[in-house]
C-alpha cells in the first residue's frame, strides 16, 4: 500500500497520509525533498524554520523501539513550533489488552492535528488511515514501508550526486525483512536509478526480481561501478535459526570492507540507515571513511520530517526547484 | 410426526448419483423420496403441500464435509443451531463438523454432546468428525473406537497437521478397523513458521510471512505415502497448490484410495486480495496464485478433487478487527458458498453433473452416510436452486452468527430457493412468493 490519496485534500502533495514510497510520484518525492532542502539553507544562514505547527498537536505513537526516527521525529516538530506527545508500546493501554484501533481512536478523540504510526504489523498505519480521520505518517510498519527514511535516503543521495536519474545503487543485506530496502527501491525506482539487491539467499525475498531489481548473492560482484550502497541492519536479534549465517559468516561474505569498496566506483556513497553493527554489516573504517554519508543521512532525516510535518498539516510547497 | 407430504412440481431434477436429468415432479412422503417423474398426480386427501419448481433445480440436498459448528466452547462465534441455520441457508441439509472445539472433541462424551445439541437444535444432518489425536496436541491417539461408537464419521486434526509420522501412521492403522476416513489438514508447521499469507512476490510486496506451497504439497505428499503404506482410506482436506493436485492425480492414478476436496474460496480468491490488509482474506492453508487457482479447477473437471467443501470458520470481530499478523485464519462460507461454485461452471467449464456430484453423491461416500441421492426409498433431503436469480451477498443478512466473509456485496448469480431435509421445508428463500 503506498499513501491514501484524497482529491479533496487542500494539502500542497495531494494527499492525506503517507503510508509508503510505493504510490508516490516523483513530483511528490521532489516537492518534499525540496522543502526539506528550504529548511536546510534557512538552518545554514542560521535563520528559524517557520512556526508551521504553532498550536498544533503531533502524538508519535511508537510500537517499536526506535532511537534515531522517534527523536528524529520529535524534533522535527519542535523545531516547527509544534506540541508533541510520545506514545510507546509500554506506556500504552496495548500492555491491558487495548487493540491498536482502539488507542488509535482514543488517540483522536484528543484531538491531535497528525499521528505518527510505528508498529511491528504490515498493514497498521493502511487500517488506521481507514478508520481515523487524522493524516498518519508511517514510521514503519513491520516489514512493508518506512516511507521516511527513504526521503532522506534520497535527500542525502541528491545532495552529494545532484540528482537520483541515471544512478547505480546497491541494496546489500536482509532484503527479505527490510521495509527500509523495499521503500528505496520504490523511491528510487520512481526517480530513474538502477537498483539491484545483494544478500544471504536465506535473507531474499521468493520473486525478487520481480521488483524491477538486479539479485545478487555475490557481493564481490554486486559492488563493481555502483555509485551508492546502502547497507541494511542485520537484526539477528529477530531471525530464526537457520536463517542468519554467523555475525563472523554474515561480515566475511556480505560486510562492506574497504576491499569491496575498491570495486565500486572511486566516489561511490557508502550509507546505513542505522544503527550500525559494526565490523558486521560495515567493518569500521567503511563506517567513519570518507565514503561514508551515514550522519548526513541523521540530519537529513529532520529536515525531511519536518518538511513532512508542514506539508501534511497545510504548509506551503517551499524552495519549489522543479 | 411426519411432516407433510411434498410435490415438488415441473423443476429440472438432477441427480448424478443415478444420471438422472429429467424435467418433471417428485414425491415426498414419510420422509423419503417415493417417487419421481414426468407427472405426479396428487389425491387431495393426501394434504401433499405442492411446491411450484418450474424453471428451478431439484437435487440431492447438499452435503458439506468440512465445517467448523464451534460448540463446545465457541458459542460467541457460532452454535449447532446458528450454523446449521447458515447450513440450510446455504442450500446444506448434511455437514460434517470438525473437532477443534473447546473442548476437543476427542472423546466418546464430547461426541455425545455434539449429537445431543445436534437433535434438539439442528433441523439438519450433522455428522461430527473425530480428532486424531488427544487434545489435537499430535502426540497420543484420541480414542478413535468409542468415538466411532459414538457415530462419528471420520478423524482429523484439522487446523492443525500431525506433524509425527509415526503417529500419523498409527492413526491410519487404526482407521482401518473401523473403516472411517482420516481426513488431513496439511501444512508442515515448521516450514509455515509464523506465516500468515502464501509465500510468494505478493508476501514480499505487503510485507507479510509467507507460508511456501511447498508446506502443503510437503503433507500431502506424505500423508499419500503413508496412505499406501497402510492402506487407509485418505481425504486431503482444503486442497490449495498445483502440486496438491497433481500428487493426488497420480495417488488415484495409482490406484490409492484417496479423495481432495477444495474451498470456494480457493476457486475464486487469489492473495493479490490480501494488499488490503483485510483479515477477512487471511485463512489456512492461504489463498494462493493464479496457477493454483487455475489447477484446481482442472483438478474439479477432471474428478481429482472428489467434492467440495466451505471450511466455514466462523470468527468473532475481536478475532478479526485486529493487525493482519494477530487476526485468526479463517472465514464463514456455508451462506455464500453455492454461488462461488455455480460461477465454476457458468465460467470455468465445469459440467453441472460434476458440480453436483461434488456436492451430493461425492462427499455423502466418503464419509459414508446414505445422502446425496434421491433414489426412491432414500431420505427426502432435496435442495431446489434458481440458476438464473442474480443477487448481491449480503452478510449482514447472513443466519451465522459471524461476519468474517471477503465476498460481501459480490454480485452473483444462482440462489438457494428450498432446503428440505427429511421431507420438511426447513428454508425458504426471501425473494420467493408465498406456497401455495
Amino acid at each position: 500500500m503506498g499513501t491514501h490519496n484524497n482529491s479533496t485534500s487542500p494539502n500542497a502533495l495531494g494527499l492525506k497520509s503517507i503510508l509508503g514510497t510505493e504510490n508516490l510520484s516523483a513530483k511528490q518525492i521532489n516537492t518534499i525533498l525540496d522543502c526539506a532542502d528550504h529548511f536546510k539553507k534557512l538552518h545554514e544562514r542560521g535563520e528559524e524554520a517557520p512556526a508551521s505547527l504553532a498550536n498544533k498537536t503531533i502524538i508519535l505513537l511508537f510500537f517499536e523501539p526506535s532511537t534515531r526516527t522517534r527523536g528524529s521525529f520529535e524534533l522535527a516538530a519542535k523545531r516547527l513550533k509544534g506540541n508533541t506527545l510520545v506514545l510507546t508500546k509500554e506506556m500504552s493501554s496495548a500492555e491491558k489488552g487495548e487493540t491498536l484501533f482502539d488507542t488509535a481512536k482514543n488517540i483522536e478523540a484528543m484531538q491531535p492535528d497528525l499521528l505518527v504510526l510505528r508498529h511491528p504489523s504490515a498493514g497498521s498505519p493502511y487500517h488506521l488511515s481507514q478508520r481515523l480521520n487524522i493524516p498518519i505518517v508511517n514510521a514503519g510498519d513491520g516489514f512493508h514501508e518506512h516511507p521516511t527514511q527513504a526521503l532522506l535516503d534520497m535527500m542525502t543521495i541528491r545532495e552529494f550526486k545532484k540528482d537520483v536519474k541515471g544512478l547505480r545503487v546497491l541494496i546489500l543485506g536482509d532484503i527479505a525483512h527490510s521495509r527500509v530496502a523495499r521503500s528505496d527501491i520504490y523511491a528510487l525506482q520512481t526517480l530513474g536509478a538502477k537498483v539491484r539487491v545483494c544478500g544471504p539467499p536465506t535473507l531474499m525475498p521468493p520473486k525478487a526480481e520481480k521488483m524491477g531489481v538486479e539479485v545478487f548473492n555475490d557481493l564481490d560482484e554486486a559492488v563493481k561501478d555502483q555509485d551508492v550502497i546502502i547497507c541494511l541492519r542485520i537484526q539477528f536479534e529477530r531471525l530464526n535459526p537457520g536463517q542468519s549465517p554467523s555475525r563472523g559468516e554474515y561480515s566475511k561474505f556480505y560486510g562492506m570492507s574497504s576491499r569491496r569498496l575498491k570495486l565500486a566506483k572511486p566516489d561511490v556513497l557508502i550509507m546505513h540507515p542505522g544503527p550500525v553493527n559494526r565490523g558486521v554489516e560495515l567493518s569500521p573504517d567503511v563506517a567513519d571513511g570518507a565514503h561514508s554519508v551515514i550522519l548526513n543521512q541523521v540530519a537529513n532525516g529532520v529536515l525531511v520530517r519536518m518538511a513532512l510535518l508542514h506539508l501534511l498539516t497545510g504548509g506551503d510547497a517551499l524552495g519549489a526547484t522543479r | 410426526m411426519s411432516p407433510r407430504p411434498v410435490l415438488l412440481k415441473g423443476g429440472r431434477i438432477f441427480d448424478p448419483s443415478q444420471n438422472l436429468d429429467l424435467i418433471g415432479d417428485i414425491f415426498l412422503r414419510n420422509g423419503k423420496v417415493e417417487a419421481i417423474a414426468t407427472s405426479i398426480p396428487v389425491s387431495r386427501e393426501m394434504a401433499a403441500m405442492v411446491i411450484d419448481v418450474k424453471g428451478l433445480i431439484v437435487t440431492p440436498g447438499w452435503v458439506d464435509i468440512h465445517t467448523h459448528l464451534r460448540e463446545p466452547g465457541g458459542s460467541h462465534k457460532e452454535t449447532i443451531k446458528t450454523g446449521t441455520e447458515a447450513a440450510a441457508a446455504g442450500g446444506f441439509t448434511s455437514v460434517a463438523c470438525m473437532a477443534n472445539t473447546n473442548p476437543v472433541n476427542d472423546n466418546p462424551f464430547i461426541t455425545s454432546f455434539i449429537n445431543q445439541k445436534v437433535a434438539s437444535e439442528s433441523e439438519i444432518n450433522v455428522f461430527p468428525i473425530g480428532a486424531i489425536t488427544k487434545g489435537l496436541k499430535g502426540e497420543e491417539l484420541a480414542e478413535i473406537g468409542s468415538m466411532w461408537e459414538a457415530g462419528i464419521v471420520g478423524i482429523s486434526d484439522d487446523g492443525k497437521t500431525v506433524m509425527n509420522s509415526y503417529l500419523m501412521r498409527k492413526a491410519m492403522d487404526y482407521s482401518k478397523k473401523f473403516d472411517i476416513v482420516v481426513i488431513s489438514h496439511c501444512e508442515d508447521s515448521c516450514l509455515k513458521g509464523r506465516g500468515v499469507m502464501n509465500e510468494g512476490f505478493n508476501s514480499a510486496k505487503f510485507g507479510l510471512r509467507g507460508i511456501p506451497r511447498t508446506s502443503e504439497d510437503l503433507i500431502v505428499a506424505r500423508d499419500i505415502l503413508l496412505a499406501e503404506l497402510t492402506g487407509a482410506r485418505l481425504h486431503i482436506a482444503h486442497c490449495t497448490t498445483e502440486g496438491s493436485v497433481r500428487l493426488v492425480r497420480e495417488a488415484k492414478k495409482r490406484g490409492l484410495k484417496v479423495t481432495a476436496e477444495a474451498t470456494p474460496h480457493h476457486l475464486t480468491l487469489t492473495d493479490d486480495c490480501v494488499g488490503t490488509y483485510d483479515t477477512n482474506t487471511k485463512v489456512a492453508p492461504p489463498l494462493r496464485e493464479s496457477q493454483d487457482v487455475a489447477a484446481l479447477r482442472e483438478g474439479l473437471i477432471d474428478g481429482t478433487i472428489d467434492t467440495l467443501a466451505s471450511d466455514h470458520a466462523p470468527h468473532s470481530i475481536e478475532d478479526k478487527e485486529v493487525e493482519y499478523d494477530h487476526a485468526e485464519f479463517g472465514m464463514i462460507g456455508m451462506e455464500s458458498a453455492f454461488p462461488l461454485y455455480y460461477r465454476q461452471t457458468l465460467e470455468n467449464g465445469v459440467p453441472l453433473s460434476r458440480l453436483i456430484s461434488a456436492m451430493t453423491v461425492k462427499p455423502a461416500e466418503i464419509i459414508g452416510v446414505p445422502k446425496g441421492t434421491l433414489k426412491v426409498g432414500m431420505d427426502a433431503d432435496v435442495t431446489v436452486f434458481d440458476p438464473e436469480f442474480k443477487y448481491k451477498i449480503d452478510k449482514t443478512r447472513f443466519r451465522s452468527r459471524s461476519q468474517n466473509c471477503p465476498f460481501d456485496g459480490w454480485d452473483v448469480k444462482g440462489k438457494v430457493c428450498y432446503t428440505i431435509n427429511g421431507g420438511k421445508v426447513i428454508y425458504r428463500s426471501e425473494h420467493l412468493k408465498e406456497l401455495t
